[in-house]
């Protein structure tokens, strides 16, 4: 009983770690139709950001305030990051899709080479609060505190997007836009303003999960974006594209699957099953479990 | 005879190698309804889409397209719809997951006011359902709530495609009653495959045939003549009919003698 609840929950913080990641690039696809290779980045910039900060940005640390000051600056670089891809890279090549692939493979690539040409390819500790090293007592089970951690923070994010996309004017647009983006145009509002935000977000929540999945994993590494957004894109496309709820339920289902295979099985074997998952999903329901409707 | 609301000049529209519209060239009169006619594939809603600035990316557009002095064809959509263009598309094209009161809210514009007034007093309809989700209403009262999101705004001239498309011919005359209440103030460019409701609405008309205007002038005369009529659109009678289809007319010559 104790081993289910671990994993159960062990699965449910990988499960948030692939929404933070998957979360953006679902919003940035069923709005913009762009496929953001370069996604990964954002998170690799927000967990290098952080761990940069917790050592040299005056007022930030490895522990207590100090750390999440060094979170959010964190937050802060991912989210320019975005914008600044968004703005100068992916504006000029909307409706073009092979450019939009090459450019944002082309710009992943480059920039995990930057992060290892500047800090080196092997993975560095992480400086983390105390606390989230060690664990908590739920039902019998030692369930670390990472990924309870994680857990918490992809729930509130959850819970802020979706309070974005019904309650305020720029979410009725991209919820709109997600469905008919051409004619949110024909109403006289521009859409690339949308655009911009999105990336925004979907920069901010993978940054946050850089910072708060390296503190799970405890190193961070030029890598880690990379590997993630492989199975960030599963979590897209069996959710659904654009809907965000739609992600949160696919990275659960993902995230529960590898962790229960992994551990039942070979280890890996969760990974293949993951892939079966998508092959599923894609048979019986290629729009995904949520559709296109971005609140469903 | 007062200044043309629209003037659209020699325009050329080329989709995906087909050369859809091949030199169209007519005005829309600053009152009234001018409507769009021809047979299915003609061009007509390339020719509003071109003029709203929704031609693809991957399409050619040449020609003048003026609004007043103002040209339309370098200016992007969302502004040429703040500027007084106001387009209803073919479909409707309501945001089926939002409500009708958010698809409303959706057009609503910073520093004006929105006349909901005016549109609920043209659809009550509208408000009594506003918290339905627009997906579940019936093709009538998504039309309703396409023209409505349109007229919350003061506009210039309306461009509306094919409003009474696969509508109950009840509802269509519901339909064709509020265009025409609506054309009273604002000029309409309308494509319509409904002689009924061209008859009803029309002041003036555009033929097109095989991406060019065939025939321009008063509508209520085109309509009269028979055989005019039966040659251009394929119909010999105005009641309840609409053009026969010309898949194949789009990329091919413009038909002779009309």
């Amino acid at each position: 009983m104790d081993a289910i609840i671990l994993l159960t929950l062990t699965g449910l913080g990988l499960a948030a770690l692939y929404f933070l990641v998957a979360s953006g690039l679902s919003l940035v696809f069923g709005l913009a139709d762009v496929l953001n290779f370069a996604h990964g980045l954002f998170l690799g910039v927000g967990a290098y950001a952080t761990w940069w900060a917790a050592g040299n940005l005056p007022g930030a640390g490895p522990d207590g305030l100090g750390f999440v000051v060094a979170v959010a600056f964190g937050v802060a670089a991912g989210t320019l990051m975005a914008v600044l891809v968004e703005l100068v890279l992916i504006r000029p090549l909307y409706s073009r899709t092979i450019e939009q692939v090459l450019v944002t493979v082309g710009l992943s690539l480059a920039g995990v080479a930057l992060l290892q040409a500047t800090w080196g390819a092997d993975a560095r500790p992480f400086p983390r609060p105390a606390w989230t090293r060690e664990v908590t007592s739920i039902f019998g089970a030692q369930v670390p505190n990472g990924g309870l951690l994680l857990i918490v923070a992809a729930a509130l994010v959850l819970g802020a997007i979706l309070a974005f996309l019904r309650w305020t004017r720029y979410g009725l647009i991209i919820r709109a836009g997600v469905e008919n983006r051409e004619m949110v145009t024909a109403l006289g509002i521009d859409v690339r303003k949308a655009f911009t935000l999105v990336f925004a977000i979907g920069g901010a929540a993978a940054a946050l999960a850089g910072a708060l999945g390296s503190v799970y994993f405890g190193t961070v590494s030029p890598q880690q974006g990379g590997s993630l957004l492989i199975f960030a894109f599963i979590v897209v496309v069996i959710g659904g594209m654009g809907s965000v709820v739609g992600s949160a339920y696919a990275a659960v289902a993902v995230g529960l699957l590898q962790q229960f295979v992994n551990y039942y099985g070979t280890s890996g074997l969760g990974d293949i099953c993951v892939v079966a998952l998508l092959a599923v999903v894609l048979l019986l329901r290629p729009q995904g479990i949520a559709g296109k409707a971005v609140t469903a | 005879m007062s200044e043309p609301v629209l003037t659209v000049e020699d325009l050329s529209v080329r989709i995906a190698g087909l050369h859809i519209l091949q030199g169209v060239s007519f005005t829309v009169a600053p009152t009234g309804v001018t409507v769009l006619l021809g047979r299915n594939g003609v061009g007509k809603t390339t020719t509003l889409r071109a003029v709203v600035g929704l031609t693809p990316r991957s399409g050619e557009v040449r020609g003048t397209v003026r609004m007043g002095a103002r040209s339309l064809l370098s200016q992007r959509t969302h502004r040429l719809v703040r500027d007084g263009l106001g387009y209803v598309p073919e479909d409707r094209c309501v945001f089926a997951g939002l409500t009708v009161a958010e698809n409303l809210r959706l057009a609503e514009r910073r520093g004006t006011t929105a006349a909901y007034d005016r549109v609920f007093a043209l659809f009550p309809e509208l408000d009594r359902r506003s918290r339905q989700r627009a997906g579940s209403l019936s093709g009538g009262q998504q039309q309703m709530l396409a023209i409505g999101r349109v007229l919350l705004n003061d506009n210039r001239l309306l461009l509306v495609d094919e409003p009474t498309k696969g509508l109950a011919p009840k509802v269509v005359t519901e339909v064709a009653e509020v265009l025409e209440r609506v054309a009273e103030s604002v000029p309409v460019l309308l494509v319509e495959q409904n002689l009924a409701v061209v008859r009803r609405l029309a002041r003036d008309a555009v033929v097109l045939a095989a991406g060019r205007v065939a025939w321009a002038g008063d509508a209520q005369e085109l309509l009269l003549e028979t055989a005019l009529t039966r040659s251009l659109l394929g119909v010999g009678s105005v009641e309840g009919h609409q053009p026969a289809s010309q898949p194949a007319a789009a990329a091919s010559a413009p038909e002779d003698g009309n």
